[in-house]
């Protein structure tokens, strides 16, 4: 007698638990969908979870503008693909009416303006429950995030008053006004979700696939050349080979070069590598605990 | 298929003091089995330098948070991975001290190995005996005591001996199944990952063969059949017009096609009609599986009720026993107080009818005078529920075994409980 499954399906297992005890626990529950492999997998297992029911729950993607072309036109067939909901925040919307401020100089992104639509779509929807594809490998301020993590009333994150979270027993109680952020795949590392995406064979944006595109290099990273990013004039575009490893805003989102075609080139990449995929993040860059400090203000 | 895809699921814990050498010593197994990556390395190696720390601090690895890395300390538990060829590792690393108690115990309710830290030169220590009693009381089923410094002890075989004796004269009042001893040195890399040349002496394994190793398929409870029902599925569309589907994570025994179950709390019974999932149907299904049953009859079941089979079922209880630890820094437990009881998929209210006594956590004694359990204290309560739980002891399934209490003003978890 062996009853064993692999690690794989001990994860998707343990995923699809969390979700379909989201529903069970939650009025209303939404998943946060940034366009990543991450969302991808996050939604990939609940249309599991409640297979043959459709997903219970609408899609809110923050838009913030500077979205790669590709990851809008992967997320509408996503949802139509499954018969999703999608709610989506504009950015834009809060920029022109004077709620928010971009940032300026050659650096200036909108990965922090996120916060303010996030909350906003959040009360407006009266979403009690946020899913979100964070993970506690990416980054050292996670790897203490709860699967059911709970906000005040003005989303914020307490590090240091957590529920403690035992065996398959999960409290999402709360009061008015407060609502969670879950984290199905908090125990998925980066090698498990492509080896999983592999397995299942889920189809993702090109912008993971070797492919060739105009760059320029800022601080040792390659960004990607768009019109939203001022270069300074020291800095050249040049063509080459590149993949995404993480799918963020335009301006923020370093891009590596790599020759990997297939997802199973991927993840012979990620076996070997020697650096995090945020690596190549700069909104991480900006301090030792920024994205502790983001986390507490409401981040993803 | 490749080779990654039969790699095995280990969860352990670790607790310790820093000055133990814990966080090396997991530190040291993240960079042996190359899970670091270069710019996290770079990044620590910047830190130890500006700090004016000599060499690398690996320590510095698992300390995550801001008020952490200021007071070097741990405050809560955090969670870690590597993998080897053979199996995929969670760590989840929590502080030793008394005061984190409770972290101790969040960190072992899942954990399939509990490791633990001795330091050669100290010996079996108030923190040892107390991360023992917990791992026995949390029923982790395989404890590996890793004797670590054994660099500044000479590599000495009496030392290692000497340590080993008093643990195990200890661990005899315990209920551990399975415990195993190493002699370590984290800092120098001794028997982690590759076997080390100063102990010719020991001819056991390196933690990380122990780790790959350990025998763990047995874990589970296959014996008795137990499926909370978590969500119930009706799609209401026309291609599966009448399908009713009970979805849950299976918590003990094996499922068949064709079983006779009953449901509780209804007592009514049926047969497994298929075992549905995303992937296709399913002959049967174990833990710890996520699968949607459906029943040949027609019957009403809800999320809270549970599958089981006719001949063996669980208790069926309004009173239940258990050891509680408190979790709750603002007030102790309340005699005769009410909170709201989570078990399985259930979740009801109930009343503190007794605390018969509390646990000396480092001596085992039982204070039968001593009734007010404070944060990080554990004892013996008489639970009454206002409906039945169906439950298993702790000892027999630790997740129809387990409870947590809520307290109804704060919505914090309060308590975690393991039923006798």
């Amino acid at each position: 007698m062996n009853y064993h499954i692999n690690h794989l399906r001990e994860l998707e297992s343990e995923s699809i638990f969390i979700l379909r005890e989201v529903v069970s626990q939650f009025e209303n529950p939404v998943i946060m969908f940034s366009g990543g492999k991450d969302s991808i997998l996050m939604t990939y297992l609940a249309v599991k979870a409640f297979y043959p029911a459709k997903v219970p729950f609408p899609l809110l993607h923050v838009d913030t503008g500077h979205n790669f072309p590709e990851t809008i036109e992967f997320r509408d067939n996503l949802v139509a693909k499954y018969g999703l909901r999608l709610v989506v925040g504009l950015v834009q919307d809060a920029i022109d009416k004077g709620l928010v401020t971009e940032e300026k100089g050659v650096n200036a992104s909108r990965n922090g303006l996120q916060i303010y639509t996030l909350l906003d779509e959040l009360e407006k929807g009266k979403f009690d429950a946020a899913l979100g594809g964070g993970r506690r490998d990416e980054e050292k301020a996670r790897a203490k995030e709860r699967f059911f993590s709970h906000r005040d009333e003005f989303g914020q994150w307490d590090p240091k008053n957590q529920r403690p979270e035992l065996w398959n027993l999960f409290n999402g109680r709360k009061q008015i006004g407060e609502h969670f952020r879950v984290f199905p795949i908090s125990n998925w590392t980066e090698l498990d979700v492509w080896q999983y995406l592999a397995e299942e064979k889920v189809p993702l944006p090109n912008l993971y696939f070797a492919h060739k595109r105009n760059v320029f290099e800022r601080d040792g990273v390659l960004l990607a050349d768009t019109e939203l990013i001022p270069k300074k004039p020291d800095e050249e575009v040049f063509e080459e080979m590149i993949r995404c490893r993480t799918i963020g805003d335009m301006t923020c989102t370093g891009v590596w070069r790599s020759k990997a075609e297939t997802v199973e080139d991927i993840i012979a990449e990620v076996a070997t590598t020697r650096l995090t995929e945020r690596g190549g993040r700069a909104d991480d860059k900006r301090s030792e605990t920024a994205m502790e400090d983001r986390k507490k203000q409401g981040y993803f | 298929m490749s080779k990654e895809l039969h790699t095995e699921l280990l969860r352990f814990t670790t607790a310790g003091s820093v000055d133990d050498g814990k966080s090396t010593l997991i530190g040291r197994l993240l960079y042996d089995s190359k899970s670091i990556f270069q710019d996290q390395y770079d990044d620590i190696e910047r830190i130890s330098a500006k700090r004016g720390e000599e060499g690398v601090n690996l320590a510095l690895l698992t300390d995550g948070l801001k008020a952490e890395r200021e007071q070097g300390i741990t405050i809560d538990v955090a969670y870690r991975y590597f993998s080897t060829p053979k199996r995929k590792f969670i760590i989840a690393d929590t502080p030793g001290h008394i005061q984190y108690t409770r972290n101790m115990v969040t960190g072992a309710s899942t954990a399939n190995v509990a490791l633990m830290l001795i330091d050669a030169r100290n010996g079996v220590v108030e923190q040892t005996r107390r991360h023992a009693i917990i791992a026995s009381f949390l029923q982790i089923p395989h404890v590996v005591v890793c004797v670590n410094k054994m660099d500044l002890v000479d590599y000495s075989e009496e030392v290692f001996t000497s340590i080993h004796d008093q643990f195990e004269a200890f661990a005899a009042k315990l209920d551990i199944k399975d415990f195993h001893f190493i002699p370590i040195s984290a800092l120098k890399g001794d028997n982690v990952v590759t076997r080390s040349e100063n102990t010719g002496w020991y001819e056991g394994p390196t933690l990380m063969y122990y780790l790959e190793n350990v025998h763990i398929a047995s874990d589970h409870n296959f014996i008795d059949c137990r499926f909370p029902v978590q969500h119930v599925i009706r799609p209401y569309n026309d291609d599966f017009h009448d399908y009713r589907g009970y979805a849950g994570r299976l918590a003990g025994g094996v499922f068949k096609v064709g079983d006779e179950v009953m449901v509780l709390p209804s007592g009514f019974t049926s047969k497994v009609a298929r075992i549905d999932t995303f992937d296709g149907e399913l002959e049967e299904a174990f833990p710890p599986m996520s699968i949607t049953i459906l029943l040949e009859d027609d019957i009403d079941v809800s999320r809270g009720d549970m599958i089981v089979r006719v001949s063996n079922s669980p208790r069926v209880t309004q009173d239940i026993d258990a050891m509680l630890c408190w979790f709750d820094n603002t007030k102790p437990i309340q005699p005769r107080g009410k909170y709201t009881i989570r078990h399985t998929t259930q979740e009801a209210r109930c009343i503190v009818k007794e605390v018969k006594y509390k646990l000396d956590i480092n001596s085992l004694h039982r204070n039968l005078g001593d009734t007010q359990l404070q944060m990080n204290d554990m004892g013996r309560v008489v639970l009454r529920i206002t409906k039945p739980l169906f439950v298993d002891s702790y000892r027999q399934n630790r997740i129809t075994g387990s409870i947590i209490l809520v307290d109804e003003g704060t919505n914090n978890t309060v308590a975690a409980g393991m039923i006798i």
